[in-house]
């Protein structure tokens, strides 16, 4: 191939200044795909005096920030922001735009892609370079993204090949990629681009915005002590904030105890929830649907607490406990004490 | 004034309650095995849109693209009170990614022309992409709002809607046309009994010809349907006039490379007695390992 492919690219989800935690996530795992490919990695971040995020990006990987300001752009709504990238797009034409699974990316990104007409990827667990040798079409296709993901409720995986107009665009969950190491001395350049908007794509106007932070940041915790169904009630519930305070764990959920009520929504663990890698997560009368397995599996190690001996979610976990989670836990708050 | 609502639904896998009869004993999903059900959040959009209507006034018209079973999503939509439906169905349909379908349904939108608001469900559970609809949203290049809860008014050309942000809610105001996408915040209305013994014999002309192999009996039943009101449009790819190359297969620029089925393996799990020794047992050794502590 003579013509030179293009960059990878970020799109970088901000909120008061603040990069969201996929998108620096996505630049860890964008730097690796940049570095594979031997080409840059640029960050495109969109906002109103946000320049100030662009130290961060530099640290974890980005060669470049591509900086779009307009008041325009604050509080996000979606037709400016995809006017924005369709024209930074058709100019640039990258080759791979990776964008945070979030409401925001979620609306986005199709809007981008179907304008562009390219393919465009949701909810990917894995991303790799490959090649395609596509036997129905006969074509052979070099160094593509691979883009896996789970389908059909996560009970296949798929790896998607994206053939026609770049970029190649998918969507990642929080948690999906892992965060890397930042480096203080890693520098890089800052690009500030003209925003051309019209009437045309401010015309969605936001009459009042309500929005508080998480009251929880369970990606970061080491240590996750999550109940489910089988907590059995709001009060009960106390056990699993008892045994995470006596090891110094956070506490967690899964949809079920979310749509009982017993616990608010920031808690859940799974596939509509927060996706987590800690060192530990011990999970405490919750069955193990495929979409809670899939925001957990990845933990370091499992302990399953589950009166059922058939529950799914003995098939992931390193250490198994058949019982009464009401004795049980009780049990390892007495224990874990006596050893320190 | 009487607002035009299109709400598009899907009849899909019921993925969300796979039961041990859906598995295979390799312990893939045997996916013929499970029942085809409404989208579950296509049905917040059609009790959104029958809302509007309740409060606002408009005729409610819902359409599908899939195979013709798949009528059986649009008559429960009547029972439940929509005023008519659409059926999108042809071969040269299949294989369609979310773009290809989205365009697919853009032109259908076209098709029933002049529409006030589309509505869909947030995602379906099949593939839970959640593109489509933002994607009609930009083949028609209208505005969308997406994550609705609730609307709030629609007057002077415009809507006021509130819908879900991260750590919040929003409300905003719009021009119409737009679409909205609908998440699980209300509560779909039951199928009424009435209108269910009214509509019970309402066919697509593809059930008809199903049910009465004759030609001419068919015609037959189809113009007493008809007649009666009773009859489900049904369009293929040249009635909404879908270009061939950007629908089904050729129109997806998404290709799959690799399927694989998700076994759920016996963990190698190591057992814990439920005991005070079995679990101080387990207690020290993850303090042992670092786990803990």
């Amino acid at each position: 191939m003579s013509e030179t492919i293009g960059n990878v690219w970020v799109f970088i989800e901000q909120e008061g200044g603040k990069i969201a935690g996929v998108s620096l996530q996505l630049v860890s795992k964008g730097r690796e795909l940049a570095d594979r490919l031997g080409v840059k990695l640029e960050g495109i971040l969109l906002g109103n005096n946000v320049a100030g995020c662009a130290k961060e990006l530099y640290q974890y990987g980005c060669d470049k920030v591509i900086l779009a300001e307009d008041p325009r752009l604050e509080p996000f709504t979606v037709m400016p922001y995809a006017k924005v990238i369709m024209d930074l797009i058709r100019e640039r034409k990258p080759n791979i735009l990776l964008f945070g699974a979030t409401l925001k990316g979620r609306e986005l990104a199709p809007r981008v892609a179907s304008e562009k007409m390219a393919g465009l990827t949701a909810d990917c667990t894995s991303l790799e370079i490959d090649d395609f040798d596509d036997k129905r079409n006969q074509k052979f296709y070099k160094d593509k993204l691979m883009q896996i993901r789970p389908a059909f409720g996560g009970n296949i995986i798929a790896t998607i090949v994206n053939t026609w107009d770049d970029p190649q665009m998918v969507t990642v969950r929080e948690g999906v990629m892992k965060l890397g190491e930042a480096d203080p001395s890693r520098t890089g350049e800052l690009e500030k681009v003209e925003v051309k908007l019209s009437d045309a794509e401010t015309v969605v106007k936001v009459i009042e915005r309500v929005r508080a932070d998480k009251e929880v940041d369970l990606q970061g915790a080491q240590i996750i002590v999550s109940g489910g169904y089988g907590v059995g009630s709001k009060e009960n519930f106390k056990l699993i904030h008892a045994l995470a305070e006596a090891i110094g764990g956070e506490v967690a959920a899964s949809r079920a105890a979310v749509d009982a009520g017993w616990i608010s929504h920031d808690y859940q663990v799974g596939q509509t929830g927060v996706t987590v890698r800690p060192r530990l997560y011990i999970a405490c009368g919750i069955s193990g649907a495929i979409q809670h397995r899939a925001g957990m599996s990845e933990s370091k190690k499992i302990i399953a607490i589950n009166n059922d001996p058939n529950a799914p979610i003995f098939s992931c976990a390193h250490y198994a406990i058949v019982g009464d989670l009401n004795a049980v836990i009780p049990q390892m708050i007495k224990a874990f004490k006596a050893k320190q | 004034m009487s607002y035009k609502v299109l709400v598009f639904v899907k009849q899909v896998p019921d993925t969300q309650n796979i039961s041990g009869d859906a598995m295979t004993p390799e312990g893939t999903v045997n996916r013929a095995a499970l029942p085809a059900i409404f989208n579950p959040e296509d049905l917040n959009a059609l009790e959104m849109a029958l809302d509007i209507k309740d409060r606002f006034g408009a005729e409610v018209i819902v359409a599908t693209m899939g195979m013709p079973a798949a009528a059986e999503v649009l008559r429960q939509s009547i029972y439940r009170g929509a005023d008519r439906a659409i059926l999108v169905t042809d071969r040269a349909l299949a294989g369609a990614d979310t773009l290809a379908t989205s365009y697919t349904l853009s032109c259908c939108a076209k098709y029933v022309g002049n529409c006030d608001l589309i509505l869909c469900g947030r995602q379906a559970i099949d593939g839970d992409t959640a593109q489509v609809g933002p994607q009609i949203a930009e083949k028609l290049k209208i505005p969308q709002l997406c994550y609705v809860e609730e609307v709030k008014n629609i007057a002077g050309g415009k809507i006021t809607a509130r819908r879900a942000i991260e750590g919040g809610y929003e409300i905003l105001e719009s021009p119409m046309p737009a679409l909205l996408t609908v998440i699980d915040a209300n509560l779909p209305r039951p199928m009424n009994a009435k209108r269910i013994m009214k509509y019970k014999r309402a066919k697509t002309p593809s059930e008809i010809a199903k049910a009465v192999p004759d030609a001419e009996q068919a015609a037959a039943v189809k113009a007493e349907l008809a007649a009666k009101g009773l009859l489900i449009t049904e369009l293929n790819a040249s009635d909404i006039k879908a270009a061939p190359e950007r629908i089904g297969f050729p129109g997806s620029p998404t290709k799959v490379k690799q399927v694989m089925s998700v076994v759920l393996t016996a963990g190698e799990a190591k057992k814990i007695e439920p005991t005070a020794a079995g679990i101080a047992g387990l207690i020290h050794e993850l303090i042992s390992d670092h786990t803990l502590g």
